[in-house]
């Protein structure tokens, strides 16, 4: 479904501020994967989902989504088949409007003139419904009015409403409060499992990172470390991941928000 | 003062309030929902205003309306692509383009900065003659621009309802959101400001064809007399549905000009409207800023006084 093939970034190359940010990363997703990605901060997760989804251009590699390369392809092409996430519950929809009218755009089809249908409408309203958290009555109510969880479940509705070919999770649940954050992780659960999604998904939690998917991957300093899948993940605790982890960089991991949570 | 003087005032205000309100109506689809502040505004009114009167004395009244449109859809895009495909600022974009626009306008008038239409044919002129022995006779101006007007709000309540216009909307409501989906912002900034700007040039052209001249300067200061009629218009009808808001920045438009009209009957000299429409826009968005501040103000006054008790 996904190849990534010897992708480098470095930002700033040449000035004080040169940070190499993905080294020779590869990588292949069959499809219907579920991988959750662990690393601390500055690993380099955000910048591979940028990558992937074509917020910037790769200094080498190649791209390849479900047999097309598009390592050249602009983001808002990408995004055709790439539904994403962000930590910021703000990010993936527009405040002013309504959420109606953010579902309508995040639905597509029909042509750039075509106003929204009544069975359209109806279809919102039930995948609102799904969310239980009574946004089905509020339609006609601009986001900017709903809660952060509010916002996030509402943005994972968008990106999974044309079931994309790639879902990438960037801690979007980082921001919500515990309950909150539970409650979108089990919809992302659902959804994915009912989309037979595949999904890639950014955690701090380690214990969620080993519960979620069918594999793990875990980066440092722009490098993927480890790829737990199969065997070898099935009956993995939080501690065997940092002893793995250890056995690998030479250092404890310092990630307190990691650790903590 | 009688009150057919009182009622010739208004009119005077309710047309030329009318008539300005289609560039409110472009600003409310570019600054509003775009989120872009077109500073080519002024140079775009001037050039609806004078390909619409060059037209117009050729002898095509009707064509002057989609050729003045047309040039306002030409500017737009020049203004887009500038600040799209360039990676020029989009305040810098206006601004080169209205700077660009003077020479191509005073072109446009046959090297001449003053065209006169007095004995001209334009769609003012057909109007007077179509309602002469009906019971609107004399209200051709008022017909013309009620009709301009109700024509935009009409198509703007229903493209804006549409993908596209959801799309434009989106584009100025959370760029971060439409970095990252499938929208492409070039494309519906491009759209928008082409459209916003067909919108200009139909005022400009409206304008100079009920006055039957037109002026080089015809234009200057346009954009903020529309911006402060677009913010009168907001405080009027506050947030609602597209229609509703549309609605309320042609009331502000109209109020606009209805002050100013009734400013002038109390002596204010003519040259005071920009000075006048310069405050107005201050007001209108220092406002509520300085009211955001008024609480931390008051705990502060409060603070120190019982600190010097």
């Amino acid at each position: 479904m996904l190849t990534l093939s010897h992708i480098s970034k470095t930002f700033n190359p040449g000035t004080v501020n040169e940070k190499t940010a993905l080294t020779d990363v590869s990588l292949h997703l069959e499809k219907g994967d579920f991988v959750t990605i662990i690393g601390a901060n500055g690993a380099g997760k955000s910048t591979l989902f940028n990558a992937i989804a074509g917020s910037f251009l790769p200094d080498t590699g190649s791209i390849v989504l479900d047999g097309q390369d598009v390592t050249f392809q602009p983001e808002f092409k990408r995004a055709k088949s790439i539904g994403r996430l962000f930590q910021d519950p703000m990010r993936g929809s527009a405040p002013a409007m309504t959420i109606e009218e953010n579902l309508a755009l995040a639905a597509g089809g029909g042509g750039w003139l075509s106003h929204v249908s009544k069975a359209e409408k109806a279809a919102f309203r039930d995948k609102l419904a799904l969310l239980g958290m009574g946004l089905e009555d509020r339609m006609r109510q601009p986001v900017g009015l709903l809660s952060g969880g509010q916002r996030q479940a509402l943005t994972l509705l968008m990106a999974t409403m044309v079931p994309p070919k790639l879902l990438l999770l960037d801690e979007h649940t980082a921001a919500l409060d515990p309950g909150t954050a539970e409650k979108v992780l089990a919809l992302t659960e659902s959804i994915v499992r009912e989309g037979k999604l595949t999904c890639l998904m950014i955690t701090h939690n380690m214990s969620s990172a080993l519960e979620l998917g069918n594999r793990t991957l875990m980066m440092d300093s722009g490098r993927i470390l480890l790829d737990l899948k199969g065997d070898e993940r099935t009956g993995l605790g939080v501690n065997d991941l940092l002893r793995m982890f250890k056995e690998n960089v030479g250092k404890a991991l310092d990630n307190d928000r990691m650790l903590l949570s | 003062m009688s009150l057919s003087a009182i009622w010739s005032l208004a009119q005077t205000a309710l047309e030329l309030g009318l008539t300005c309100s289609l560039t409110v109506l472009a600003l409310f689809l570019s600054y509003s929902m775009l989120n872009v502040c077109d500073l080519s505004t002024d140079g775009c009114f001037t050039l609806g205003a004078a390909v619409g009167a060059v037209v117009a004395i050729a002898g095509h009244p009707y064509l002057s309306i989609p050729a003045a449109m047309g040039a306002g859809v030409l500017s737009g895009f020049v203004t887009a692509v500038l600040q799209t495909r360039m990676g020029i600022e989009s305040l810098l974009a206006g601004i080169i383009v209205n700077t660009g626009l003077y020479s191509i306008n005073i072109a446009v008038m046959g090297k001449s900065s003053l065209l006169n239409m007095n004995k001209t044919v334009t769609i003012f002129t057909r109007m007077k003659d179509l309602l002469a022995d009906t019971p609107l006779a004399g209200q051709h101006e008022l017909v013309i621009s009620l009709a301009a007007v109700a024509l935009v709000i009409l198509f703007l309540a229903l493209f804006l309802r549409t993908r596209l216009g959801l799309a434009i909307r989106a584009t100025g409501d959370n760029p971060d959101m439409v970095r990252s989906s499938s929208i492409n912002p070039v494309f519906t900034t491009t759209v928008g400001l082409c459209i916003s700007n067909a919108f200009t040039g139909l005022s400009g052209c409206l304008l100079a064809q009920s006055q039957k001249s037109v002026n080089i300067d015809i234009g200057s200061g346009m954009v903020t007399i529309a911006l402060a009629s677009l913010l009168i218009g907001q405080t009027f009808m506050g947030r609602g549905s597209v229609a509703k808001r549309a609605v309320g920045v042609v009331i502000g438009s109209v109020i606009f000009r209805l002050v100013y009209t009734i400013a002038l009957r109390f002596n204010m000299p003519a040259f005071m409207l920009k000075l006048v429409s310069s405050v107005i826009v201050i007001i209108a968005i220092a406002g509520p800023y300085f009211k955001s501040q008024v609480p931390m103000l008051r705990r502060r006054l409060a603070g120190s006084g019982k600190e010097d008790g």
